[in-house]
């Protein structure tokens, strides 16, 4: 076991390496892309959590990314709160949000849960756009670069700003591999493997699915409002049907459950997407066909497949 | 107007939309009803239909008849072999996995979405109507003590309109009359209740998912077909009717198709009403929340899938 | 005080009546063996002992608790240990990490938690299966890795609902071995369809019979009633 501890934390440790050290040779474009990238992999390490490790399938994740996002930028747009403050009101949203439809939609199941998480955040998505007043709709808001500063750092320039997104990341990695290694995450996955056996092995599964979704919408809220306040803008479009896919297709390519599965899948698919609206604004075609091939062919993604066949330690 | 004349209207107005409701929302109850699956493409179905309706009379040219008959025979046909096909490529090789069916409806839900974007363009284009006559409706009322009718100022409906609640009401006869008369019917039900038990029957299951999930997917497009000379064809417009669908499916009560139908026309009715009183985006607001509480408060009652 | 006490619980089902107001009591440490034929109501009534299911009526209490309005998790984490009548593990997971499930729930260091899922193993005979991946295992070792992860709660009372079903004969005399280890420990409600292990391993034994207490006595006087003979001849699980 001690062997495959080593392992894990030597490939983890390269990963963010890599990361890091990537700032000084990629040109100003991707570099820019790269923080984007990481910013959303914590998107889908949170998404993770739920879908990859608890086995609980949302199609509303959006809602607490939103929320994150929202959270932040109406803190700072209607009550003057600085970067900070307003970063940690995002987060507060997230987890309410993420308290109310978890006590809600965890009375269902399987398809039914599916449906409710996305019934759930298609509402929160015209409730933004229901109070453009505030929200200023589909249009959106920037958010101007004297507020983009936090203890100091200008998080607008390029090079803070690809530090913020590393750091926000290497939370969300550290954390996943914190909740994996935990007796908690354990019974997680324990509930995700069979339920019914985990509840009569004496664990209250109602609570720890509760904290898995509460847990997994504060992370995806953390990378909402880190989102916003790194790249200046606030709209609804984060909050509509395609940001809560996109994490499920990040999370499937990269491989569910999986703890760098999401870095991957997310890498991947950014520049697969980036590369195809160069050619065409059909560019959601992609999405489309990589969701369908991985349903039919790749249910594991390339780390579960990975997993399954070389590497059995990965978490 | 008057508030009764109004009503009349409003009334009118909504059985047009709930006639092509109940047909959309038929077709996703009984691909859930016999299949167990949800096919969160259903609406993709309904904007090809429209969309092919569109591409068909452009072909023929003509007389706006001739083409828009020849739309309304030939489109649900390709839809549904599109549909049909899309069974046995993809949800046949996932064994209907409820959870993995949805995610793989939600990649063709984009997958057509995307192509039609691509070649028909995001412009929004109409169909011209076959006919489309005005008709004056009269009113009763009392004048002077004594009843007369009369024909208010703007209380009309055009002759189109009419047509699409009658031949809604037809194809939902005819689709009620083959699920309970006849032998297709027969298979369709008996895979619905048991079907490993079918399958020992000889019933052949794979084709019956085939044509069921093709049938319901036919539904959606002769919907749109209907639809597409009031409304116009649009790369978009899959997402109304296939929340509508949702709505209706739940509290019409999974997978039955008589409840579908009512609740179509609850909706439907209603739907001119709440827009009286209401922002659309409010009530669309209320429209998905009804819908996530009701299969929250009674999951099993309506929503009796368990976990794969 | 008695470990376990039925009172009164009947369940019924849309109207039919699956279990019938049963009463009974199984004091600490005793060895007690509930049988009767196939739809006799035995699941059922052990569904709700555990909390899996809801009774129509009735109460029942644990080591002194009423427990009848505990959900499921809460009596298991008060010390019921409970194998599932259709083998139920973690197929994809360890045979290690399934006992270590089981163990952790109350127990707060690895150290400790290895140390339990070691004896545990090594009391049905699986150490040297640990590494694999439980849905690897026969069918046989798979009840045997239940019954383990039963062990691993060290509860008061262990509930094992037929759990030598399946298993080959030498496994089965293994399993009698076990459960001769257990008695006086651990109180054990056993559901059996094989009368020779009731024989050789209960210490009372309770006969349900279309849902209703039938008959209460050591497995001698089972053995020796008539009332039990013709219940059992009357189904089909005579030779059983």
């Amino acid at each position: 076991m001690t062997t495959d501890l080593k392992k894990s934390l030597l490939l983890h440790g390269a990963v963010l390496a890599v990361l890091f050290a990537s700032q000084f040779v990629l040109p100003a474009y991707h570099h820019g892309n790269l923080a984007r990238v990481m910013i959303l992999a914590s998107y889908a390490m949170g998404y993770n959590l739920l879908f990859g490790y608890t086995g609980l399938l949302s199609l509303g994740h959006a809602l607490f990314f939103a929320a994150g996002l929202y959270g932040m930028g109406l803190a700072m747009s209607q009550f003057d709160v600085g970067a900070g403050p307003a970063l940690v009101c995002g987060v507060i949203a997230g987890t309410l949000v993420g308290a109310v439809i978890g006590m809600l939609a965890l009375r269902t199941e399987g398809v039914a849960f599916m449906i409710v998480t996305l019934m759930f955040a298609q509402a929160g998505y015209l409730t933004i756009l229901y109070f453009g007043t505030y929200t200023r709709g589909d249009e959106g808001f920037v958010i101007a670069q004297p507020d983009r500063v936090l203890l100091g750092l200008d998080l607008s320039d390029p090079t803070v700003r690809f530090f913020a997104a590393f750091t926000v990341f290497c939370i969300a990695l550290i954390m996943c591999l914190a909740v994996v290694k935990s007796r908690f995450g354990k019974v997680l996955i324990a509930i995700r493997e069979n339920e019914d056996r985990t509840q009569m092995l004496g664990y209250d599964v109602t609570r720890y699915k509760f904290s898995a979704v509460v847990l997994s919408a504060s992370l995806s809220a953390l990378a909402g409002a880190a989102y916003g306040i790194l790249f200046g803008y606030v709209g609804a479009s984060f909050a509509s049907v395609q940001y809560s896919i996109f994490p499920l297709l990040w999370v499937l390519l990269g491989g569910a459950g999986t703890v760098l599965g999401p870095l991957i899948g997310t890498l991947f698919m950014f520049y697969l997407i980036d590369l195809s609206s160069g050619i065409t604004t059909a560019y959601m075609l992609i999405a489309g066909v990589v969701l369908v091939l991985l349903t039919v062919f790749a249910p594991q993604g390339i780390l579960g497949e990975l997993r399954r066949r070389v590497w059995k330690w990965l978490p | 107007m008057d508030f009764g004349p109004y009503l009349m209207l409003a009334t009118l107005e909504g059985a047009v939309t709930a006639a092509v409701l109940a047909l959309t929302a038929s077709g996703l109850a009984l691909v859930f009803g016999v299949m167990r699956v949800v096919n969160v493409a259903h609406g993709e179905f309904f904007m090809l239909g429209a969309v092919l309706a569109w591409w068909v009379t452009q072909m023929l040219g003509g007389s706006a008849v001739m083409g828009f008959v020849i739309a309304l025979c030939v489109v649900p046909v390709l839809v549904g072999c599109l549909a049909a096909l899309t069974d046995m490529v993809i949800l046949k090789r996932i064994s209907y996995d409820p959870e993995r069916t949805i995610v793989a409806t939600i990649g063709i839900l984009y997958i057509f979405q995307q192509v039609t974007l691509m070649t028909y363009g995001p412009d929004a284009r109409p169909v011209a109507p076959p006919f489309n006559t005005r008709i004056a409706l009269p009113w009763i009322d009392f004048v002077d003590g004594r009843l007369s009718l009369y024909w208010p100022w703007g209380l009309s409906i055009t002759s189109y309109k009419l047509a699409v609640i009658a031949s809604a009401g037809v194809i939902l006869l005819a689709l009620w009359l083959v699920m309970t008369r006849s032998k297709l019917g027969l298979m369709m039900r008996a895979t619905e209740q048991d079907r490993d038990m079918a399958l020992a029957f000889g019933i052949p299951v794979e084709k019956v998912y085939a044509f069921v999930f093709g049938l319901g997917a036919a539904l959606a497009a002769l919907a749109a077909v209907l639809i597409v000379p009031i409304q116009q064809a649009h790369y978009l417009m899959g997402g109304d009717p296939l929340l509508l669908s949702f709505i209706v499916v739940i509290i019409g009560g999974l997978g039955s198709l008589p409840g579908a139908v009512l609740a179509a026309l609850l909706i439907g009715l209603s739907d001119g009403i709440i827009s009286v009183f209401f922002s659309p985006t409010l009530a669309k607001i209320l429209a998905t929340l009804l819908v996530a509480f009701v299969l929250v408060f009674r999951p099993h009652g309506l929503f009796g899938v368990r976990r794969g | 005080m008695s470990a376990l006490t039925a009172q009164g619980l009947s369940k019924h089902f849309n109207g039919l009546v699956a279990v019938e107001d049963v009463t009974f009591e199984v004091p600490p440490g005793q060895v007690r063996a509930l049988i009767g034929p196939n739809g006799a109501g035995k699941t059922t009534l052990v569904g709700m002992l555990s909390g899996r299911i809801v009774p129509s009526s009735g109460r029942v209490t644990f080591d002194g608790d009423d427990v009848t309005n505990w959900p499921a998790h809460k009596r298991i984490a008060s010390g019921i240990g409970y194998t599932f009548q259709i083998t139920s593990i973690f197929p994809n997971l360890s045979v290690w990490e399934n006992v270590a499930l089981a163990a952790r729930r109350a127990l707060s260091t690895p150290a400790s938690v290895s140390q339990v899922v070691a004896t545990s193993l090594s009391r049905v005979g699986l150490v040297d299966r640990q590494a694999e991946d439980a849905g690897d295992l026969s069918y046989g070792h798979q009840r045997l890795l239940e019954i383990a992860m039963g062990l691993a709660q060290a509860p008061k009372l262990l509930i094992l609902d037929e759990p030598t079903q399946g298993l080959a004969e030498g496994e089965v005399t293994a399993f009698i071995e076990l459960i001769a280890e257990l008695s006086g420990e651990t109180t054990v409600l056993l559901i059996e369809h094989n009368m020779d292990v009731v024989m050789q391993v209960s210490d009372f034994v309770t006969v349900l019979e279309a849902g209703r207490v039938l008959f209460e006595g050591s497995p001698d006087e089972v053995k020796a009633s008539a009332e039990v003979q013709s219940a059992y001849l009357g189904g089909d699980d005579a030779a059983a």
